[in-house]
This record gives C-alpha cells, structure tokens and sequence, in this order.
C-alpha cells in the first residue's frame, strides 16, 4: 500500500456521514448524489430548488478549500474521449437503472441496513474491481 | 430554508471528498486496482461515513419529521430485481473505466477540466437516455393495455 491515507480518510469520511444525517434530519431527503442530479434533468419534477443547492454546495467546496489550503488538484483523466463519454453514459443509466450510486446505495443505504443497497454496492464494486484489473493487468498489459 | 440546508449539506459532503481525496479519480481507482499497489483509503472512507451515518439515522428514525419537511422521503422498496443488479453491474463498469462517481464527478466541475466536463454532459445525458426510455416503456404498456380493453 503506497499512497494509504487513514486520518485524512476518516476524517473525511465522517464529514460525508454527518452530511448525510444533516441533510435527512433537515430536509428528510437522502443524499444520494446520482438521485439529488437525476432529479435536477427531470422536467416534469418540481422540486429543483434543494437539489441544484446541494450541487452548488458540492461545486463550492473545493474552490472554497483552494482559499484555505485544500485546492483540487487537476482530476486525472483518461487521453481518450470515447472512454469517457461510454464511461459518463454507463455511470448516468447504470445509476438511474439501479436506483444509486456509492453515496445513495454505498452510504446512506447500507447505513440504513437496506438489502437493496447491500446488494447494489456489492455489485458495482466487484464489477469495477474487476474492470480495472481487466484494463490495467489483463490482456497482456 | 430547505434549500439553505441542501447548500449546507452539500458544501459539508464536498469537503469530505475533498478531505478524504476521494474526489481523485486515481485514488479511486487506486483502491479499485487490488492486483496494484492497493491503496485501501476508500474502505476507511466508508467505514467512517458508515459510522456517522449508521448512529444519525438510528436517531432519526425515532423522530416524528425532519425539521425542514412533512416527513421522510426514504426509499420503502425492498425487492432485489433485475433492474437493481442490472443498474449496479453497468454503474460499476463506468466507475471502473474511470474512477468518477456522480458525485465527484459534479465537484471536479470546479477544475473546469474539458475531460469532467465531457463526463458529466454523458452522464446527464445517460439519465436522461434512462428516463426517456422507462417513459417509453410506460406508455408503450398504457397503449396495449387500452387496445387490449378495447378487444
């Protein structure tokens, strides 16, 4: 393990637990990132308000953070834009098909002790475990 | 007031990416690369978001409302189907090929990166593509059940 990082983890990891009691003890609503942004594309919805605050707060952190220390160091992406528009499509059906993603299934669902969630997280990341050991170890590479 | 909260909340989560460096496709990816050098932080990420999470919505639920709201919007399915493991399976490819969930993903806008950017109009557009084709369905069905009534 080269790059472990347990404190900065788990400090992180607490402030996305607490954002998540925050957000259900306020609003009622569950801090599932792919529902909060799905929501925000449906035009029939009415109840963007909230949503598109919640992703505004998300996009404020880290320029926040550069002011204070924490800047966003440049994502590293794919060279390739096929993969990340298939990779962008699979993430957007795949998440609305199933109902979440690693915050709504992985977090808030499992930490409601739901089997769907349990099941869900189980699946996406065993297959992503399994993508990457395809793409980076297998094939030859 | 709710959407005061959301802004909140959402700014809280942000920081925890941020802080955990989760928001890092390759830390990701990192800890999804078990046949690499395995870097196991997102399992103390969600071992620690778990815990936070677990307790507070243990004392939620004992609550009669949220404080902003009527009542609570929580998910009340409880059958696994095909759509559920379906759903998980493609999401997890995705996530594979690039180490962006939704939510990172939305907070790297910040970088104003042409790649996020790119992401995030395929994975709207993949919502979108979703919702287009579940209505279809709906109104497919609607349609033959009428001409089936009118038989």
């Amino acid at each position: 393990m080269t790059n472990f990082t347990p404190v900065s983890a788990a400090i992180g990891g607490a402030l996305i637990g607490l954002a998540a009691v925050l957000l259900t003890l306020f609003t009622g609503r569950i801090a599932g990132i792919s529902g909060i942004f799905g929501g925000c594309l449906n035009l029939a919805s009415g109840d963007k308000g909230w949503r598109i605050a919640f992703i505004a707060g998300l996009i404020l952190a880290p320029l926040a953070g550069g002011l204070v220390g924490f800047p966003l160091a440049a994502p590293e992406m794919p060279a390739s834009y096929v993969v990340i528009v298939a990779a962008g499509l699979l993430v957007g059906f795949g998440t609305r098909l199933g109902g979440g993603c690693t915050s709504g299934h992985g977090i808030c669902g499992i930490a409601r002790l739901s089997p769907r969630s349990i099941v869900a997280t189980v699946i996406f990341m065993a297959v992503a475990v399994a993508v990457v050991a395809l793409t980076r170890h297998g094939f030859g590479g | 007031m709710v959407a005061g909260a959301a802004l909140v909340c959402g700014f809280i989560f942000g920081w925890g990416l941020l802080v955990s460096g989760m928001v890092q496709p390759a830390k990701v990816l990192a800890f999804l690369d078990i046949l690499g050098a395995w870097d196991a932080s997102l399992a103390v990420v969600m071992a620690a978001a778990l815990a936070v999470s677990g307790l507070g919505f243990a004392l939620i639920k004992r609550r009669q409302r949220p404080l902003l709201a009527a009542q609570l919007a929580w998910p009340s399915k409880t059958e696994i189907d095909a759509p559920l493991v379906t759903g998980a399976a493609l999401f997890g490819i995705g996530w594979g090929l690039v180490g962006l969930c939704p939510g990172p993903a939305l907070e790297n806008l910040a970088s104003l990166s042409p790649r996020i950017i790119v992401f995030v109009i395929a994975m709207a557009a993949g919502m979108a593509l979703h919702d287009f084709w579940q209505q279809r369905r709906l109104t497919t069905r609607e349609a033959a059940t009428f001409a089936a009534a009118d038989r």
